[in-house]
């Protein structure tokens, strides 16, 4: 399914360019420049507002990101539970820094606040599927498991 | 001793949370059915009654609330519930929307009815997919079997921004607009969801409902502290030696969550702070651990009770590191609508992470303590009004940590 027919799904939602655009990541895990042009006319909102919308919510991106995104929460009980030794672990296994992907086209790491799993701090998830009370030790298993 | 007493949980691990059947068994929607033989006004009389205050952090009677909805003149009125959790160090309404789903839905039902509704949202977070689809499971259900009547519920999911936690900003992202807070007043419960009076409840406080219908509002205003009866669901984290969570009523006192739920302090160090009810929520040094955690008690104290998270740091903490870390957090959430809050944020993050670095002077301090009293009441919404607690708490608490950092 491309974004059109994702977008003409919600075109009738009041409101709906948000679950829109959550469609569209699930298949592209980005927003496309096209799509959110495509996105506002559906939905009768100017092009800015679309690109508004893409830009302000944390979990949405307008750069194109790779298959598995590893986000790292970086909130206060995941920092004192060692987030910052699990940041290094994941930037030495992949060898790129946060914010950047693999050439392979298989890892991208980003930051997060809160996932909401703080019983088992620190935390990571891998599109949007929670790891728990990760260490360094734990991090190459974790990324072979994904590869 | 204090003891847990569950009545949000009371399902919690008893019942398969994807089987209505066994929700029904257990009684569960008697007390839609019990509220749909009430007038509205009796039924709204019996929630205020109760003194059931908001478990989202404002702590508004729930009931009177209600009332300012059910009093508006519209041809459509909206429930929504606010399950965009997002406090660091929170996760009770996860632990409820994933065991217990079905007291959620029962919960927004007897609203819609005591309100004139007949459309629900549930706004959860993105950070809980399945969660959504347990949600979406569970209202399937609930329509085969027809228990909602002519309420219907629909999820939406969040996309990853703190602020959408404020119920305005909830309601612009619903519209699917970015999630800026809009002015108050008019207040949802006159002008909200796409201009019709609206009811924001937290899952909390929704879960709370079920139960005060089925038992009465006396039995409930007479559990914990009175003016903010019921029971609160606590997350602990940090260097606590039992990393979990606990429901217990509202006169438990702070140091009890700790050490006896808590079970104290992990490997055996010593209790330095405790911040409670978020990120945004003060640090609490050793001398208030006897405060209760009901909503006037945490004020009183210059703190706030917030979602209930509670964050323990040991002796061997450095308190100005993880504000700066909190200030950073602060930062990256303003959504930059007003300006206090915008500029405000980016200027303790700059601030925190000088001092934090080293090269902070006394001056700096003075600055903080400016900059975070004038955001306190000039910031737009609660995001902008709370940002500064963590810092100013600190300061006023902790001094030591930041006199060891400077120059």
């Amino acid at each position: 399914m491309d974004y059109q027919e994702i977008l003409a799904n919600y075109a009738d939602m009041p409101g709906g360019m948000i679950e829109a655009f959550h469609a569209i990541q699930e298949k592209l895990n980005y927003l496309p420049e096209e799509a959110i042009v495509e996105a506002a006319k559906v939905f009768g909102k100017p092009v800015s507002q679309a690109y508004g919308v893409a830009t302000f919510y944390s979990m949405f991106s307008v750069e194109p990101r790779n298959k598995n995104v590893i986000r790292i929460c970086e909130s206060a009980p995941c920092h004192v539970a060692g987030a910052a030794e699990v940041v290094a672990a994941l930037e030495k296994e992949l060898g790129i820094s946060m914010g950047s992907s693999t050439a392979d086209g298989l890892f991208t790491l980003e930051f997060t606040e809160c996932v909401g799993q703080c019983q088992s701090t620190p935390v990571i998830t891998i599109n949007g599927k929670p790891f728990l009370d990760v260490t360094p030790a734990k991090i190459s298993g974790i990324i072979a498991e994904c590869k | 001793m204090a003891e847990e007493m569950r009545i949000v949980l009371r399902n919690y691990g008893k019942i398969d949370p994807l089987k209505i059947d066994d929700y029904i068994a257990v009684g569960g929607y008697n007390s839609l059915n019990k509220a749909r033989s009430m007038s509205n006004p009796d039924l709204i009389n019996e929630v205020k009654a109760s003194n059931l205050r908001g478990r989202g952090g404002a702590g508004f009677n729930c009931g009177m609330k209600w009332n300012f909805a059910y009093q508006a003149q519209a041809d459509q009125k909206y429930v929504i519930c606010n399950a965009d959790e997002g406090e660091p160090g929170t996760y009770k309404d996860r632990l409820i929307m994933e065991n217990d789903p079905h007291t959620l839905l029962e919960g927004m039902a007897i609203c819609a009815y005591a309100i004139g509704a007949t459309q629900g949202f549930i706004y959860c977070r993105g950070e809980y997919p399945s969660v959504a689809k347990t949600l979406k499971q569970a209202i399937a259900q609930a329509k085969e079997k027809g228990v909602l009547g002519d309420f219907t519920i629909e999820v939406r999911l969040g996309a990853g921004a703190y602020v959408c936690g404020e119920e305005t900003a909830l309601i612009e992202s619903i519209e699917g607009k970015r999630g800026e807070p809009r002015i108050k007043p008019p207040f949802p419960p006159v002008i909200g969801l796409w201009g019709k009076p609206t009811i924001v409840n937290n899952v909390e406080t929704f879960a709370n409902i079920p139960v005060i219908v089925e038992k009465g509002s006396a039995w409930y205003a007479a559990i914990g502290t009175p003016s903010y009866p019921g029971t609160k669901v606590v997350t602990l984290t940090g260097d606590v030696a039992n990393k979990t969570f606990f429901e217990v009523p509202t006169s438990t006192t702070i140091r009890e969550v700790i050490f006896q739920f808590g079970g104290g302090i992990a490997n055996g160090k010593g209790f330095k702070a405790v911040q409670i009810g978020g990120t945004s929520g003060a640090f609490i040094p050793a001398a208030n651990l006897d405060t209760p955690i009901g909503f006037d008690a945490m004020t009183a104290i210059g703190a706030a009770l917030g979602s209930g998270a509670v964050f323990v740091l040991d002796e061997s903490r450095d308190l100005v590191d993880v504000t700066a870390r909190i200030a950073k957090f602060f930062a990256h959430e303003s959504c930059g609508k007003c300006a206090p809050c915008r500029e405000g944020t980016m200027r303790v993050h700059d601030l925190m992470d000088k001092i934090n670095a080293g090269k902070g002077v006394s001056a700096d301090i003075a600055l903080l303590n400016k900059l975070g009293r004038v955001m306190s009441y000039s910031c737009l919404c609660g995001l902008g009004q709370a940002a500064p607690s963590p810092v100013l708490s600190t300061i006023e608490h902790f001094s030591a940590d930041y006199n060891a950092k400077l120059m």
